[in-house]
């Protein structure tokens, strides 16, 4: 089955995923930031699922906007909030935020001009019905060390996190 | 157009599948009216069956053994003022329940009511369920932050650290379930809802039993992070009256808090249907294997038209009983009138061909009916936990035994 108004909703969801990501540096408010930052990270799941990798785009959604921004909800509401509205937003550092500007947008136009070698014509389709398994395929097949090993890491941090919090264990 | 409409109707695919935009319009309408419906009739069977449990009658004033109070709840609700408090922040107080409310219904399109009755069938659809069903406590924290008020608030916290807890239980039991649907020639299994009640199918037997006692205790593991994920008694801390009022929607009121109303429910409805779909052998009939043949499979497909006679009978059981003072006299004719219409039903239900199609529907909604008959008894028999209990259950019970039973199917799933 063809995709429908593909360029449409690229088009709806990067331009959502931009505001979103206006809006978390712009507003005053933290739960205000938090919310815009949960409208980025949908849209990104969005854009993954343009992409035909459904299995990126629902652990984005179970991860990021469900596991991870409801504990930096949690962690907003805990603090002290009257503090950090009154505070200065924006530190005034124009020269290197302008020069950090520049170069990035360099950047993008030498990508624009330049890059098209670099970029295939057309997106391979890859078969969406088996897209978890071709996943699932990778990470315990090819890349089955890189994978544990990111997992001993992860271990790594958890006790780290305990040791630290708990005095008495 | 005419053969667009029909040509769908012989298809064996899923409206998604198919590509089929109208029907999938009507799938979802279909759905969204029998979701309400059934939030309507749970509101009512609640109410009705905690009261019998505790030996009470229950709304009995409108209407015959009060059969209209939800409608009358419903009206009430929506005439009532809509208060929203002077200090809150109006954009997230007004969001907070359309959030909740939108993620309660979305995750309906991945439901599989039948090998054709659901909207579409996802590469990912237990991960798309579980996904966007925790993103309701987002919305549960939106309305408690923004109501600037202390036991929305705590219920909040509360909700937010319950529901990451549990959800974590839930997975791990879910992977299990995902892990026995594997065990095929090609070795791979699958995430999509119907992919894995048609594991379930050729595997002969319901996850449930499988692997016995394995499968069980991923089930009930399941079973009780799913009602602590819905915020439901004997885990409603979250809106704990004793303690919190009303919880997180203390400051709701009228249309607003009967859209909270409405996602719990349909959110409860959810977490069932993922709950009949992984272990309860989804779709299909009790026994297709022992009791095959075409005898028994016409004996069970009577099942839905023979559910609607008897309750029709049970209605006219209530008219017979029904007092004979000329006050009853419109509550009379009214029971019968119900009555009536559920037995005109049950006459349709015999009909072949709509048997045939609505078999699937139905033995799923029977699960489901009965995972919610469940939810009504937990909270008429458990009391409440303390929330460092719900802490204690969540991560130092269901955690280590939902890992220990992962290991364990993984090894039957290898060596048996």
């Amino acid at each position: 089955m063809q995709p429908v108004a593909t360029t449409f909703f690229f088009y709806l969801l990067s331009g959502l995923a931009v505001l979103g990501g206006i809006l978390v540096i712009t507003r005053k408010n933290p739960v205000h930031s938090a919310l815009a930052l949960i409208l980025t990270l949908l849209s990104l799941a969005g854009l993954y699922l343009m992409l035909y990798a459904p299995f990126v785009a629902g652990v984005q959604i179970i991860l990021y906007a469900g596991g991870i921004m409801v504990l930096f909800l949690f962690v907003i509401m805990l603090v002290n909030l009257e503090r950090s509205a009154k505070e200065e937003q924006f530190n005034k550092q124009w020269i290197a935020g302008t020069a950090a500007a520049l170069a990035l947008g360099v950047l993008f136009i030498l990508v624009y001009t330049g890059g098209k070698a670099l970029f295939p014509e057309h997106l391979a389709q890859l078969p969406e019905q088996s897209n978890t398994q071709e996943v699932a395929i990778l990470l315990y097949g090819n890349y089955m060390f890189a994978f544990e090993i990111a997992s001993l890491l992860l271990l790594v941090a958890i006790i780290g996190a305990v040791v630290m919090a708990k005095k008495r264990i | 157009m005419l053969d667009y409409i029909t040509s769908y109707l012989k298809s064996d695919l899923t409206p998604g599948a198919a590509g089929n935009v109208l029907w999938a319009f009507v799938y979802i309408l279909l759905i969204f009216l029998g979701l309400s419906v059934a939030v309507i009739a749970m509101n009512w069977l609640e109410r009705k069956i905690l009261a019998h449990m505790q030996v009470r009658l229950g709304p009995m004033r409108v209407g015959p053994h009060g059969l209209l109070q939800p409608v009358a709840d419903a009206l009430k609700l929506l005439i009532k003022e809509d208060i929203m408090p002077a200090e809150a922040d109006k954009v997230v107080f007004w969001m907070a329940p359309l959030f909740v409310v939108m993620t309660a219904f979305t995750v309906f399109i991945v439901v599989p009511f039948g090998p054709t009755h659901a909207v579409t069938d996802m590469n990912i659809g237990v991960l798309f369920m579980l996904g966007v069903s925790s993103l309701s406590v987002l919305g549960i924290v939106m309305a408690g932050w923004a109501s600037n008020s202390h036991y929305p608030l705590i219920g909040a916290l509360r909700s937010s650290a319950q529901m990451v807890s549990y959800e974590i239980a839930m997975g791990l039991a879910v992977i299990s379930a995902v892990l026995m649907s594997s065990l095929n020639q090609a070795g791979t299994g699958t995430l999509s809802m119907i992919g894995l009640v048609q594991a379930q199918q050729a595997q002969h037997t319901w996850f449930v039993f499988k692997f016995f006692p394995l499968g069980l205790i991923a089930f009930v593991i399941f079973a009780i992070a799913m009602v602590a994920e819905t915020n439901r008694a004997p885990f409603d801390l979250p809106e704990a009256e004793s303690e919190l009022t009303a919880g997180f929607h203390t400051e709701y009121s009228g249309f607003r808090w009967s859209l909270f109303f409405l996602a719990e429910y349909s959110a409860m409805i959810a977490v069932s249907s993922i709950a009949v779909t992984l272990w309860l052998g989804g779709w299909m009939r009790p026994f297709p294997t022992w009791l095959s043949g075409e005898t028994w499979d016409l004996v069970f497909s009577l099942f839905p038209g023979l559910t609607f006679i008897f309750l029709a009978v049970f209605a006219f059981v209530g008219v017979v009983r029904m007092p004979k003072h000329p006050y009853f006299r419109i509550q009379t004719m009214g029971l019968a009138g119900f009555g009536a219409v559920l037995g005109l039903i049950g006459l349709v239900l015999f009909a072949p061909p709509v048997r045939d199609r609505i078999q699937d529907i139905y033995w799923f909604s029977v699960k489901v009916a009965v995972s919610m008959y469940m939810y009504i008894w937990y909270r008429g028999t458990f009391p409440r936990y303390r929330f460092d209990q719900l802490m204690k259950v969540g991560w130092k019970i269901l955690l280590p035994v939902g890992i220990g039973v992962l290991i364990l199917t993984a090894i039957a799933g290898v060596w048996l």
